[in-house]
């Protein structure tokens, strides 16, 4: 058995920082063999302790090696409703691979380029009649696919046949991240009649404005919510809950029971002079521009983004990672990373931190911004400081001192903030009596979702903080058995 | 199409040049809408998000009244929308609500495209109880908009444009500063403003806040910063009020304007200025030959 993973074709550095086409191309049929080969299908699979959602893995992977690529997806989707993204942009080194048995002495098996591979070859080869168009990535195509889709008579990506559902009764779900669209599809299936809102234009939350093209294509994205929307759910995007709906127009129009998965969309600022110069972008911001509105097409499309010669990321979570990388695809000449601790403590995926690098994303570790310097109101450079480990806090980690005097400046023409997302107070501030942490968060029982207002649940980032697209779904999956339990007893 | 489709424009009218009406569905806003707030457009797939102040809503009718006033792109593809054509997104209302209450007397100041957004507020003002002194102006006599309408909700009513072509030569802060004068003084026919609501280009309203600062009005105005979600998630509005940094979507837009800095505020709505000329020009450029097929 090979020591390593089989590695997954990807495109070349020099190239893929000149386009926002996908980076990781995926296994073929040959290596997702040879890969699945390589489990040792455990008596007590560990692998499965530390997916959130408790995917049978060592099963679907067996079925891999037997060639019954759909009857794996049928086992993936037992757990996961939305494979194609976890397999993607799961944390995998912290989960499933984290606890597989073959990782205490080599690399664990690629359990997440599997569950991609498994979900990305049921779409090309069962359900959907355009995917010949798929190896053909031009843009354009993309795009025609992608309206195709949003028009709705293309791609039934479908395993389940839609009946007419008895519906059993209405519930509301806030926001189509994958908290509200995981819980969406599990009450669906159950037979309750479910109105998304989501206040955006489009679906998918920070899948769609957050995660860039290169990492997510939104053309996945599109299969996944077409997916839940013919289980029956309806999507009413422009729905700002709070304002275009209250929640008693909710209760009032006959919605038993509500889900608030509203996720973490508040972004953080650091609080230093210069942070509202020209130039100066939160990474929601920044990420929605590109995302979203497609600023990186621009004039094709309409919402603008400056392409300057350097910019600054400040954080190294995911969200930096992200923008840092968008940065360079923009033809930045230089992209720095500013990050206050090293290269160990970094909250981002392994993966990202790699693949920044490997494009020349410049890492300043062990700085932080001290203030942002413009002429003329336009950002010209950060004033940074380097920081020194202390001595570890209270969690363990050590915490970053700054060194007297040792100021630097780096030179460039905007500056991305990306050190944190907290919850979005709009609509929470509209509901009198909810029970918030401290941090703004929502407080919900653990185990049943229950937040202190009858008839109201909640999941996902909005509850936790920031967190993880497996654990958002985990928390909207868990959401929907409570509702269900709730709407047949009627008691809270 | 189906009159009853979401977003669609019932109505279109021409207010004056490059100024256009819509009456638009949507029931749902219509509910809730409260005068001072705002909804975002987009009016094509491949189109920016833009903030419009809901300027009139109609509950029965399920309706909202957007006025627009052409200066981009954006606002270039509202001109050109017709009645029964249907508006990809609207979503709203935005905002906070203006702040409505017995004040005694306020005056309510709109200039250019600020009169549309002053009209609800000045509405809602007067049916309070207040009494009601409103100023609107424009650069001239052809863009002064909702004459009519604004003069029936008022005790006082004036116009300047900066040309003179109607009513008093000058702004609209040059004015406001005479009646203040003229309230202290005594020779003036009404009392000593208690409150000033001033909406328009962002220097009018710097300029009516540089005139209340000296005499201690208390005045609101409403902020137009960039925006793109307007739902407090991006934090492209941000501005300084006081020491405070605000998302003028979800905080405001109104704000009391002897705190805001204005000077930031216009440098942020000036910062993509190169790229909203190119997106102009290659608009103009698309559809020249558009234009003229159709001529022939
Ligand atoms: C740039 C970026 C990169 C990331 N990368 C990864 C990664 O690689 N792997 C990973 O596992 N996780 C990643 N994450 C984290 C992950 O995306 C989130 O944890 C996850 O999306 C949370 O899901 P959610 O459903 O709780 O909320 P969200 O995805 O935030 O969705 C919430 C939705 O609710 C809508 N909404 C908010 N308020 C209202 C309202 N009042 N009415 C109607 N709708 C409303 C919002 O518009 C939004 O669409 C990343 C996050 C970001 C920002
Ligand atoms: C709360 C609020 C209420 C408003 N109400 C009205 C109204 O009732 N009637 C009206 O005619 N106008 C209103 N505006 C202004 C209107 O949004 C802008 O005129 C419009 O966005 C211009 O778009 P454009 O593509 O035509 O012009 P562009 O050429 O793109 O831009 C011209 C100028 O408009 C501003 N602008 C550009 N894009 C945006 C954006 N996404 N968000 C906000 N401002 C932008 C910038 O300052 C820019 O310099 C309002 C703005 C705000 C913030
Ligand atoms: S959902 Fe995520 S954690 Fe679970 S098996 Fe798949 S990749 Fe691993
Ligand atoms: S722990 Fe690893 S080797 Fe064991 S079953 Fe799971 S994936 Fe296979
Ligand atoms: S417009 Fe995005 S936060 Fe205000």
């Amino acid at each position: 058995m090979k020591k390593e993973k089989t590695p997954m074709p990807e495109q070349q550095p020099q190239e893929r920082i000149k386009n926002f086409n996908e980076v990781a191309l995926g296994y073929n049929e040959e290596q997702a063999i040879e890969e699945a080969e390589r489990c040792l299908q455990c008596k007590v699979p560990k692998c499965t302790e530390g997916c959130p959602v408790e995917i049978d893995i060592k099963s679907f992977i067996k079925l891999i090696t037997r060639k019954d690529f759909s009857s794996a997806l049928e086992k993936i989707r037992e757990k996961n409703s939305l494979p194609a993204i976890c397999g993607r942009v799961c944390p995998q080194e912290d989960q499933c691979e984290k606890k597989c048995i073959l990782g205490i002495r080599n690399e664990p098996v690629a359990i997440g380029r599997l569950e991609r591979f498994v979900a990305d070859w049921n779409d090309k080869n069962k359900n959907d009649p355009g995917s010949s168009k798929k190896s053909d990535d031009s843009l354009e195509n993309a795009f025609a696919e992608l309206e195709r889709i949003h028009d709705g008579n293309g791609n039934k990506n479908l395993n389940i046949n839609v009946q007419k559902l008895q519906k059993k009764a209405r519930i509301a779900v806030v926001g189509s991240g994958p908290a509200g669209l995981t819980c969406a599809g599990e009450l669906a299936k159950m037979g309750y009649g479910i109105t998304i809102f989501e206040a955006l234009h489009e679906s998918g939350g920070v899948l769609v404005y957050g995660i860039p093209e290169f990492r997510l294509p939104k053309s996945i994205l599109k299969k996944e919510v077409e997916f839940v929307k013919n289980l029956g759910v309806e999507i009413i995007t422009n729905a700002l809950v709070g304002n275009t709906y209250t929640l008693e127009d909710l209760f009032g129009a006959g919605y038993k029971a509500i889900f608030i998965a509203t996720g973490a969309g508040l972004p953080y600022f650091m609080g230093i002079p210069g942070e509202n110069l020209n130039g100066v972008y939160s990474a929601n911001e920044f990420l929605t521009r590109n995302n979203l509105m497609k600023a990186y097409l621009f004039p094709e499309y309409d919402t603008p983004i400056k392409k300057v010669k350097n910019f600054a990321v400040v954080g190294a979570g995911n969200v930096a990672m992200d923008s840092a990388r968008t940065a360079k695809r923009l033809g930045a000449e230089k992209v720095y990373l500013i990050y206050r601790r090293t290269e160990k403590e970094m909250p981002a995926r392994i993966e990202e931190i790699e693949h920044a690098k490997q494009e020349g994303i410049i890492f300043h570790i062990l700085s932080n911004p001290v203030e942002i310097i413009g002429e003329d109101s336009f950002v010209e450079k950060v004033r940074c400081i380097r920081m020194e480990l202390g001595e570890p806090d209270s969690s363990g980690r050590r915490s970053p001192v700054p060194v007297p005097g040792s100021e630097f400046e780096i030179e460039a023409q905007a500056i991305i903030m990306a050190i944190g997302q907290g919850p979005n107070p709009l609509l929470l501030k509209k509901i009198p009596g909810l029970g918030l942490t401290r941090k703004g968060n929502i407080i919900a029982d653990e185990k049943t979702c229950r937040t202190n207002i009858k008839g109201i649940f909640a999941a996902g980032d909005i509850v936790s903080g920031a967190a993880t697209v497996i654990l958002a779904m985990g928390g909207g999956k868990k959401a929907a058995i409570s509702i269900n339990d709730y709407i047949n007893s009627g008691i809270w | 199409m189906v009159k009853n489709d979401i977003n669609v424009i019932i109505e279109k009218e021409d207010l004056a040049e490059k100024i256009v009406k819509l009456v638009i569905y949507n029931p749902q806003i219509a509910l809730n809408a409260k005068a001072g707030q705002f909804v975002i457009i987009r009016v094509d797939p491949k189109g920016e998000r833009i903030p419009l102040t809901i300027a009139d809503s109609d509950k029965k009718a399920g309706s909202i009244t957007l006025i627009s006033m052409t200066i981009g792109k954006t606002t270039t593809l509202v001109e050109k929308m017709r009645e029964g054509e249907s508006i990809t997104d609207v979503l709203g209302p935005l905002g906070k609500c203006s702040e409505i209450e017995r004040f005694g007397h306020v005056v309510c100041i709109g200039g250019g495209l600020g009169i549309a957004p002053v009209f609800p507020i000045l509405k809602e003002i007067k049916n309070a109880g207040n009494t009601v002194t409103t100023i609107i102006g424009a650069r001239n006599e052809k863009l002064l908009i909702l004459e009519e309408e604004m003069k029936a909700c008022s005790d006082n009513f004036f116009i300047c444009t900066d040309d003179g072509s109607k009513g008093f030569k000058g702004f609209v802060s040059m004015k406001l500063k005479e009646l203040i004068t003229a309230s202290l003084n005594g020779t003036g026919n009404f009392p000593r403003p208690d409150r000033v609501i001033a909406i328009g280009p962002t220097l009018m309203m710097k300029s009516v806040c540089d005139v209340t600062r000296q005499y201690d009005i208390k005045t609101i105005v409403s902020l137009n910063s960039i925006m793109i979600d307007g739902t407090g998630m991006c934090g492209t509005c941000r501005v300084e009020v006081g020491t405070e940094t605000k998302f003028a979507c979800v905080d405001g837009p109104e704000f009391d304007g002897h705190l805001v800095n204005f000077n930031l505020l216009l440098a942020r709505q000036n910062y993509f200025c190169e790229e909203e000329q190119l997106s102009m020009e290659e608009y103009k450029k698309e559809n020249h030959t558009g234009a003229c097929k159709l001529d022939l």
